[in-house]
């Protein structure tokens, strides 16, 4: 399970990879939130496009670290989800958050 | 009762790794079925939650055992039963409601849901302190060859 976490102008992008589940989501989450605590960016993008599965626990990763994201006043971009990780996003309704998922 | 044309058991440690394996497993299987990726990557997904599902809620501080039974029909229907014997569910109807959720703020009370959503139907039964058996049922749509 891999993210590959860059920084460019305040923006912190992570290139996420593999499948998201409930055993990969932990260690995504502290990669993920500990270098958001180090840096404090203003906007988050999360790259879907080299995850080829992803159940609801992306759902509950994606949820926390949109939380993390406004609390340091960013704004978070969903990018490059499959149909399939498209449809699981749908069902949370994270569009009605103002989410982009592109 | 219709009789299946095939069938397989598959029993696994409520172990996290297992969960990616369970899915490919039982998505291995019904691929004799010939279904489409998509119809393939909805199996997955579903049965990724209910097994999941086990190893959060059912056996929260234990490892138990997880029971898969999957069974093919002629007319292209999969049935994919996923059971333990873990703590339960007090009240199913509350536990199916979308975001509903025990499980804090990692959860997002979506996996029930998401079963519902990608299989044609679910059906829940559980008592507290025996366990849950969760049926994810899906109909193939039958390609024809030449
Ligand atoms: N196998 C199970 N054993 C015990 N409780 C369960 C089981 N499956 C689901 N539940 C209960 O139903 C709730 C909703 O499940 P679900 O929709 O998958 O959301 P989540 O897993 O994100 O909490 C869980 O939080 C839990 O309380
Ligand atoms: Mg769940």
């Amino acid at each position: 399970m891999a993210a590959d976490i860059s920084f460019c102008d305040g923006c912190m992008t992570v290139r996420l990879g593999g499948e998201i589940d409930h055993h990969n989501a932990g260690l995504l989450r502290e990669s993920i939130d500990s270098s958001a605590e180090r840096k404090l960016p203003n906007k988050l993008i999360l790259d879907f496009s080299k995850v080829g599965f992803m159940d609801s626990s992306g759902i509950g990763l994606i949820m926390g670290r949109y939380r993390l994201i406004k609390e340091l006043g960013g704004e978070l971009e969903v990018i490059g989800a499959s149909p399939q990780i498209k449809r699981v996003i749908k069902l949370a309704g994270l569009e009605r958050l103002g989410l982009n998922v592109g | 009762m219709e009789k299946p044309i095939n069938e397989m058991r598959l029993v696994v440690p409520s172990r996290s790794a297992n969960e990616s394996f369970a899915r490919v497993a039982v998505a291995a299987f019904v691929s004799q079925l010939d279904p489409t990726l998509d119809e393939l990557s909805d199996i997955k997904t579903a049965v990724s939650e209910a097994v999941t599902n086990c190893i959060v809620h059912g056996y929260r501080d234990t490892i138990g055992s997880i029971y898969i039974n999957a069974r093919l029909f002629q007319n292209g229907k999969i049935c994919v039963k996923i059971h333990d014997t873990g703590c339960g569910i007090a009240d199913v109807k509350q536990a199916m409601e979308p975001l509903y959720t025990t499980g804090g703020s990692d959860r997002s009370g979506l996996g029930f849901t998401v079963m519902e959503s990608f299989t044609d139907k679910l059906r829940v039964r559980s008592t507290p302190g025996k366990g849950t058996t969760v049926t994810l049922e899906k109909h193939i749509e039958r390609r024809t060859h030449d």
